[in-house]
């Protein structure tokens, strides 16, 4: 047991997220929910901060080799932390007239730390520790809202399924463990030694059914329309952003690490989810009215165009994959920061058909809304339309063009309602509730942020292209 | 008879189908979803544990432990969760886990 400073340097992200959070914690104990707002800003600054040292931080395996941080997961970090900075500031202005509580921010930074320790994993056990670490951080966050039905509602469905896929998952662990003989990827890999034995395959079904609840995937999505609905919405950014991402992340880890010998088994499953998913999330959005339920099957389907990465099992894919959920990301961060600002009187409305009228109002947020939701539909030249391009690529040049073809059948059958809430905006006869609110200056900075990245992700797609592919090439 | 690892493994899937089942068929009470999803974690010890002893490997009975732990921590967020979910609805009652749908 040596454990010595090479241990430390391969998590100082997450020792910094850790260690600061506790502060924080005693921070808010002593000064109760009074310092909220700078208790926020301190924790997203915080995360801003975890960005900036994962991308410095040395890499190399850790603990035993149940760590590492190679070139994949300092990307997945950079692109959650990020995420999960830009939801605590969100919280910032959302709690300041609805309600305050301090565990809001800290919970937000464990549920980071969990999922960058996720991405960072070498071992079963930790992935295992990754996931609890955020989803009890999730759960608890979802039902932050205690004294709303709504949000307590969501918290309970949320832990339910979650406890139920956690189980499923591990249920799958045990058999792999079992079968091969270790629960480092490793010795899962050495174990399978190229052949898959029965027991094996049962439990990378399972072990794939659990992590599919975890990037809601369907058939396994039932929880997410709720909780996106009844989650505080800074909450329900930071659920479609960081969460998806970490979780996407272990993904593409754990299939492309142990079991990449074993491609052709579970690429059946996974080409399954991604095709049950695209065709779900297009077709049951269009006749959503909430838009944060709508948002909740654009994620599934979103997510089961980013698995045709996946399915692909190529380095190409993978890079497709961190390409398309990097742009996933900063369109979601956009599309809730638009959503948080849909406010009359002071009281937030969650309907589409509130956006009617919108472009007369408040033009600035109109054409940001413009620039989201055309992105998200995958229209070029924005920055959606190349995360599909080449995950799609990838699934053509690994045999699946049938895949590709579906994936693009679906992106367009998707396009109907990402379009329709342009329409609403822009042509619709403004209702008779007056206009919104002037929405806070740091909404106004993420969504208008948002929207020059989408613009002008054409400029610089190369070197978000050439960073993805640089982190696939740790599974080569 | 000697009890080899298949026994175990059928006792473990049992096991899981039980508290799937729980899940899946209780119209009821959401105290007994909790139970099931306990019972389905004490599946996945057996699983654990039989094969860490076919093995002869500790790692299984590390794995074990290791759940164990966390599954007190996740019990004891579920059920405050439901504390929470209780006072806004009056009751625990799965027919009323409702307020939203579509």
């Amino acid at each position: 047991m040596n454990s010595n400073f090479s241990d430390i340097a391969v998590i100082l992200p997450e020792l910094l997220l850790a260690v600061m959070g506790m502060a924080l914690l005693i921070w808010g104990a002593f000064r109760g929910n009074r310092d909220f707002h700078v208790i926020t800003l301190t924790a997203a600054a915080l995360m801003f901060a975890a960005a900036a040292v994962a991308i410095v931080s040395p890499t190399g395996g850790g603990f035993n080799n149940l760590f590492v941080n190679d070139a994949f997961s300092r990307f997945c970090k950079v692109v959650i932390f990020g995420a999960g900075g830009v939801s605590a500031l969100m919280a910032v202005t959302f709690s300041s007239d609805t309600f305050r509580r301090f565990e809001m921010p800290v919970l937000m930074i464990y549920a980071a730390t969990g999922l960058s320790i996720m991405v960072s994993a070498q071992d079963l056990m930790t992935v295992y520790l990754g996931i609890e670490l955020s989803s009890l951080s999730a759960y608890v966050l979802a039902a932050m809202r205690r004294d709303n039905l709504r949000a307590s509602e969501a918290g309970l469905k949320y832990f339910i399924l979650g406890a139920l896929s956690s189980v499923i998952l591990l249920y799958g662990m045990s058999l792999v463990y079992g079968y091969t003989g270790g629960t480092s990827f490793e010795a899962v890999a050495a174990g399978i030694g190229g052949d898959a034995s029965f027991g094996l395959i049962i439990g990378l079904v399972f072990l794939i059914a659990g992590l599919a609840f975890k990037i809601s995937a369907a058939p396994f999505h039932m929880w997410t329309p709720d909780v996106y609905q009844g989650a505080p919405t800074p909450i329900t950014a930071f659920l479609a952003t960081a969460s998806k991402m970490g979780a996407f992340a272990l993904v593409i880890r754990v299939m492309m690490e142990p079991f990449a010998d074993i491609t052709a088994e579970w690429r059946q499953i996974v080409i399954l989810l991604a095709i049950v998913s695209m065709v779900w999330g297009s077709l049951a959005a269009m006749w959503q009215t909430n838009i944060k339920r709508m948002m909740a099957y654009s994620s599934i389907g979103h997510m089961g165009f980013a698995l045709v990465g996946v399915a692909a099992g190529s380095e190409a894919g993978v890079t497709g994959c961190l390409v398309y959920l990097a742009t996933y990301v900063v369109m979601n961060l956009g599309a809730f920061a638009l959503i948080l600002s849909m406010k009359r009187a002071g009281r937030p409305v969650e309907s589409i058909t509130d956006l009617a009228g919108l472009s007369r109002n408040r033009l600035p947020m109109a054409l940001a809304l413009l620039v989201v939701f055309f992105s998200m539909a995958g229209i070029p030249p924005l920055a959606g339309f190349f995360g599909k391009f080449l995950v799609f690529t990838a699934a053509v040049e690994a045999g699946f063009w049938w895949l590709a073809v579906i994936g693009l059948v679906t992106s367009v059958l998707s396009a109907f309602y990402y379009i329709r809430i342009i329409k609403i905006a822009f042509f619709d006869e403004p209702t008779d509730d007056g206009e919104f609110d002037a929405a806070d200056v740091s909404l106004r900075a993420v969504y208008g942020l948002s929207a020059v990245f989408l613009l002008l992700f054409i400029a610089f797609v190369r070197f978000v292209v050439d960073w993805a592919s640089a982190s696939a090439s740790v599974f080569a | 008879m000697a009890i080899t690892l298949e026994h175990y493994l059928v006792v473990g899937a049992l096991l899981l189908t039980i508290g799937l089942f729980g899940i899946l068929l209780n119209r009821r009470n959401v105290i007994i979803i909790l139970m099931s999803v306990e019972l389905m974690l004490l599946s996945v010890n057996v699983n654990l544990i039989a094969f860490s002893t076919e093995l002869g490997d500790l790692t299984g009975q590390i794995f074990a432990l290791l759940i164990l732990t966390v599954a007190a921590a996740e019990a004891a967020i579920g059920l405050a969760i439901l504390v929470v979910f209780f006072r806004n609805r009056g009751n625990i009652e799965i027919e009323d886990i409702n307020s939203m749908k579509g």
